[in-house]
């Protein structure tokens, strides 16, 4: 090979390797609930660096498993969107049923569920034919959605009845219905899967079942000093990579909770931005960004040290958050 | 030369003795911003979430916010409190033996300015100390970077109660200046309140907040303790601390100044 013809192939090589790297910084992906636009934080500048528009009232969000495509649950267009993670375009839409507020992919990273609030319904939707393979009759008010990591358990929690009820994902029915405070708001697994989560708004406290008995093994109560009790609202929860803690947004109360995921005691409360509903965490876990409702931004805190760094204004009402590394 | 230094070790020396003497002094000095952050702060404890202004990236409680303010009422007061003794000291007849003095008048005046601004400096920091206990901290290179905040602020409120010693003839009238200077100047400023929520109560309310040199100083603080720096509240601080050290020149000026007019 000629030199001219090596540096021609070099040259070719780079132009071929160049797209296949973006170099795309993490970032953070906010719904704003009255403005429908998503906000895209930037991780390393923690600023907003572009709104993308969406349906009505976007509040759920999640991404698929390879990160090119990002999901929203659009609570008042009564469907949930699809959307080009690369280019923020809206693809399509998926049958979602009424009013769907959260959802979550399950491990096969193909089916949706999604709770549909006014419908008190489960609905099981596959993302690749976009057809609903089951509805599932829930409580009142269905809300917290989570799925164990084995994806053989989806969760729904619904707000009216005060129960998680347990999806069988093989047979898409019910197999245990299970008792929790007023009004509970989001469900999680521990990434082990051992345990599920269950937090209540009215009731103030956070169950923690077995999830190979479902039986009720402790409770989280929380106290922020200084604010009425009923203003402390527990929602959204996110654990920490070694499961140790668990950081706990209390809505209301403008402060997340730092739990132990061990004694189940709150070491630390963390204060943020105005009614504080979710959370997402930055790809190494050191950096965690709450949406503040109310306060329309978002606080990003440092979770080694317990401390909020910045609030970063992002659009109105600010309400689901998901990372894309 | 050596003369200039040696009345400068000794004005300071003589504070020093006095600072020590009146252990009751500085308890009280620390006393006062510890029951405005442990008592009146933690009423406000509900008002959760102070909205965001600079220096602030996130929100603060309101014990955080107000403990500038409070290191800003310790160099406030001490600042009167030196100008009383500046009157004590005129009364008893120890100033006419400092004034005999063969060095310049202005010479001593900023001595005596940095004797009391060292010792006010001094609490502060201890009161931040304190401050800690009730788990307020702020970052290390925050307190490192205070210092250099503090010594023009606490010249300027040292000035400040200078030339209004220069004014006062008796001991009595100081509870005047606690009306008229100490309470005015520390309630229209932002040591209690961000600007925001004065312009929430008036416009006009704002705009004599924001023009408080005493707010400036706050500000100053404030900024330093996040290790930024405030050049527009130090430009006023300055320049403030300079009319008040001009004037206490003027009036402690035998030919000139309000001593002569007292005098008469």
């Amino acid at each position: 090979m000629t030199h001219a013809a090596k540096s021609l192939a070099a040259l070719a090589l780079s132009a071929l390797l160049a797209p296949a790297a973006p170099l795309v910084a993490a970032e953070i992906w906010v719904t704003n609930e009255k403005d429908d636009t998503i906000s895209v934080i930037d991780i390393a500048t923690l600023e907003v660096v572009r709104t993308i528009a969406t349906g009505e009232r976007p509040r759920g969000i999640t991404f698929s498993k390879d990160f090119s495509r990002v999901y929203v649950c659009a609570s008042d267009s009564d469907t949930v969107q699809v959307l080009d993670a690369a280019t923020g375009k809206i693809l399509h839409d998926l049958p979602s049923g009424e009013d769907p507020e959260q959802f979550v992919l399950h491990p096969n990273d193909r089916h949706l569920y999604i709770a549909n609030e006014d419908d008190a319904v489960t609905t099981v939707v596959d993302t690749e034919t976009r057809k609903v393979v089951a509805q599932i009759n829930v409580g009142i008010e269905p809300e917290g959605m989570a799925v164990s990591p084995d994806g053989r358990i989806a969760i729904t929690t619904s707000e009216t009845t005060n129960m998680a009820h347990w999806i069988d994902t093989q047979t898409q029915q019910l197999f245990a219905n299970t008792l929790v405070d007023a009004r509970p708001r989001h469900a999680e697994f521990t990434a082990g899967g051992s345990a599920l989560w269950v937090s209540s708004e009215i009731g103030g406290t956070i169950t923690v079942f077995d999830t190979a008995t479902q039986a009720e093994t402790g409770k989280i109560t929380f106290d922020v000093k200084g604010v009425h009790p009923d203003r402390v609202q527990p929602v959204g929860f996110a654990f920490t990579e070694d499961e140790q803690t668990a950081f706990v947004a209390l809505g209301p109360s403008n402060h997340v909770a730092v739990v132990n995921t061990q004694t189940l005691e709150v070491e630390d409360y963390i204060l943020v931005g105005r009614r504080v509903w979710h959370m997402a965490f930055s790809p190494d876990k050191s950096l965690l960004f709450t949406t503040n409702g109310v306060s329309g931004d978002v606080t990003v805190i440092d979770t080694a040290k317990r401390q909020a760094l910045k609030s970063i204004k992002v659009g109105r009402f600010p309400w689901g958050a998901a990372l894309r590394p | 030369m050596t003369a200039w230094l040696a009345a400068l070790a000794a004005i300071t020396q003589r504070e020093a003795l006095r600072f020590i003497g009146q252990r009751g002094r500085f308890v009280a000095a620390l006393v006062r911003p510890m029951l405005w952050l442990v008592v009146f702060a933690a009423g406000f404890r509900a008002a959760l979430g102070l909205s965001i202004t600079p220096p602030y990236a996130t929100y603060t409680t309101y014990e955080v916010y107000i403990v500038p303010g409070l290191c800003g009422m310790i160099l406030l007061f001490n600042g009167m409190q030196s100008s009383l003794s500046m009157v004590y000291d005129r009364e008893m007849g120890s100033m006419r033996l400092l004034l005999t003095s063969p060095l310049p008048r202005w010479w001593l005046l900023v001595c005596r300015l940095l004797a009391s601004t060292a010792i006010s400096i001094l609490q502060v920091y201890v009161f931040l100390a304190l401050a800690v206990i009730f788990g307020i901290r702020f970052g290390w290179g925050g307190y490192a970077a205070l210092l250099p905040a503090l010594v023009p602020a606490g010249l300027m409120l040292g000035a400040l109660g200078l030339a209004l010693s220069s004014v006062i003839r008796q001991l009595e009238n100081f509870a005047g200046v606690m009306n008229f200077v100490i309470f005015p100047m520390f309630f229209l400023s932002t040591a209690l309140y961000p600007l925001w929520k004065m312009a929430e109560s008036s416009a006009l309310l704002r705009d004599i907040c924001a023009v408080n040199p005493f707010s400036q100083a706050v500000e100053l603080i404030r900024f330093a303790l996040y290790q930024q720096q405030n050049t527009a509240a130090l430009a006023w601080v300055l320049l403030s601390g300079l009319v008040w050290l001009g004037l206490a020149v003027w009036g402690y000026d035998p030919a000139r100044g309000l001593i002569r007019k007292a005098a008469k």
